[in-house]
């Protein structure tokens, strides 16, 4: 009896000293960036880096490089990813917007572009993460003012409430989600319902989605089955895939090559060559129209992706 | 805790098998604990994505369904043992399982009314998801929570073997629960509509409680404490 306690308790010992060992041995994948601050959080550590004078913004580093937001230190109003870049396409549909909701912050670089941008323009900014926030402002010079706002809140229930309240955007970009967990909760049917109802009759919403998994086809329905046809916009040698929708009927393509030679002076100095994005924007189906809209009763996001 | 303690002791009228041990009985009652443990972690698992169309899926939420879910649990431990006192047998052992079924079906049919109306009432995301995790789980999970020191009365014949019997139940539920967590987040969520899933974990309780009626028995009161069953006075303090 005895010998069979003692037995167990090596047992343990053993396994968890294995354990410690293997833990200290994982190879530490962002050895050669040089991290200058982490910033302790309710969900995941935010992780600063630099490198090669980029600053950057990451959630996840045991798992290789996953950068949420970065700055070229040496032309900061320059973006980096071609991403953001793209979210600018939504100006083709709506040149002037005067009330922007941003879901998502980041580093904040596209609220802050738009405030450059557009001086006379409120912004409301959406981040479920305050250590985000803290990071955005201390590292990457984000700026609260008197028509720039950022909440703490969850999206959906921001967005819920200015439903009840009667509020509307004419411009609304959806960028909430990183690649190791998506909200589930903000791809359903139901939460486009929410986001097309604060949306102002000549209002555009740009969404980054995912376009190299299955989830591809699941979101494209989705807001075919909310917003009916909508642009979908791709550039070749970038992973993202943008979805620009409209609560009234889609501006032909020729339409937008005005506002493209109108504002691209403005958006030159970001890198964003307006110009080029027009043609790339079809709103031909690639996807398989035959799959399962996600609802709030079926949103498996993260087993799909 | 005291409570427990200090009830009224079982008296000698209370056999000490409470029922009639046939080779069904002791799988059929840790089959049904097993399903109890798988049904808990199922529902506390799609509670996460009830809740999120309304309070979003920030950490709060999830604290709000655990917190909500434990002491569902922890009271329901407590008045099933306190039930599992005076004249345990099969048949309150089977209600538990149709009023826990009884009790998921507002989960269904009224999470969407209570959730707007608690949106609209409380603005703070952390205590409208404490307050819907209460309205909507502390009544169904308490008593499956009753479930488990019950069984262990059922099956107790005496005082040695109780420690063996209470570490077997709960083997089978709390395995019964890794496996419900798995299922759910791996492929129920997958295949199924959430209220699809709910659905299945009212069915999965009422075959419980006929399992335990169709099986399990009281013994003959004829002769109570006749020696063949009962070897020792139970709970001897």
């Amino acid at each position: 009896m005895n010998w069979q306690v003692k037995k167990t308790v090596l047992l343990l010992a053993s396994v968890v000293i294995a354990l410690l060992v293997f833990a200290t041995t994982i190879p530490q994948t962002h050895a050669q960036r040089e991290i200058i601050h982490e910033e302790r959080s309710q969900y995941r550590d935010v992780v600063v880096t630099e490198f090669n004078n980029q600053r950057c913004m990451l959630f996840n580093v045991h798992r290789g490089d996953m950068n949420q937001t970065c700055v070229d230190l040496r032309d900061p109003k320059r973006l980096v990813f071609n991403y953001t870049k793209m979210s600018f396409a939504g100006l083709l549909l709506n040149p002037d917007p005067r009330r922007i909701l941003v879901a998502g912050l980041g580093g904040g670089t596209i609220p802050m572009a738009m405030r450059d941008l557009f001086p006379a323009a409120t912004i409301d900014v959406l981040e479920v993460d305050q250590a985000v926030l803290n990071v955005a402002q201390e590292f990457f010079d984000f700026r609260e003012d008197d028509a720039m706002q950022a909440h703490v809140v969850d999206a959906r229930v921001f967005i819920k409430r200015a439903g009840l309240r009667g509020e509307q955007y004419d411009y609304i970009v959806l960028d909430a989600f990183s690649d190791e967990y998506i909200p589930e909760h903000l791809l359903s049917k139901e939460f486009l319902e929410e986001v097309r109802a604060i949306l102002t009759p000549d209002g555009v919403v740009v969404a980054n989605t995912f376009s190299s998994s299955r989830l591809y086809d699941y979101e494209s329905v989705t807001y075919q089955a909310v917003f009916g046809e909508f642009y979908n916009f791709k550039l070749p040698g970038s992973g993202n895939r943008l979805i620009l929708a409209t609560k009234s009927e889609l501006p032909s393509p020729g339409d937008l090559r005005a506002p493209a030679r109108e504002l691209y002076d403005a958006l030159e100095p970001y890198g964003v060559n307006l110009l080029e994005y027009p043609p790339r924007l079809t709103t031909r189906p690639d996807w398989d129209t035959s799959t399962r809209v996600l609802t709030d009763q079926y949103s498996p996001a993260n087993l799909l992706n | 805790m005291s409570a427990v303690l200090n009830s009224p002791q079982p008296t000698l009228e209370t056999p000490a098998a409470p029922i009639e041990h046939t080779p069904f009985t002791r799988p059929v009652i840790l089959c049904v604990a097993f399903i109890n443990g798988f049904v808990i972690m199922s529902i506390e698992l799609l509670g996460g994505r009830v809740l999120a169309p309304y309070f979003g899926s920030s950490v709060y939420v999830w604290g709000s369904i655990i917190s909500v879910f434990m002491l569902s649990l922890s009271l329901g431990y407590l008045w099933g043992g306190r039930l599992s006192l005076r004249r345990p047998g099969p048949k309150v052992f089977a209600s538990f399982f149709v009023i826990a079924a009884a009790l998921c079906l507002p989960i269904i049919f009224l999470a969407d009314g209570v959730m707007t109306a608690i949106f609209v009432a409380v603005e703070d995301p952390r205590y409208g998801s404490l307050l819907t995790a209460l309205l909507l789980y502390f009544l169904p999970i308490c008593v499956m929570g009753m479930v488990s020191p019950y069984s262990v009365r059922l099956l107790v014949s005496s005082q040695a073997h109780s420690g063996g019997v209470a570490g077997m139940l709960y083997f089978f539920s709390t395995l019964g629960s890794a496996l419900g967590t798995l299922a759910t987040s791996f492929y129920f969520v997958l295949w199924f509509n959430i209220n699809t899933v709910m659905w299945g974990c009212v069915v999965a309780l009422l075959l419980c409680a006929s399992a335990v009626m169709w099986t399990c028995r009281r013994p003959a009161q004829t002769m109570p404490d006749s020696g063949n069953t009962v070897t020792m006075p139970e709970a001897g303090k």
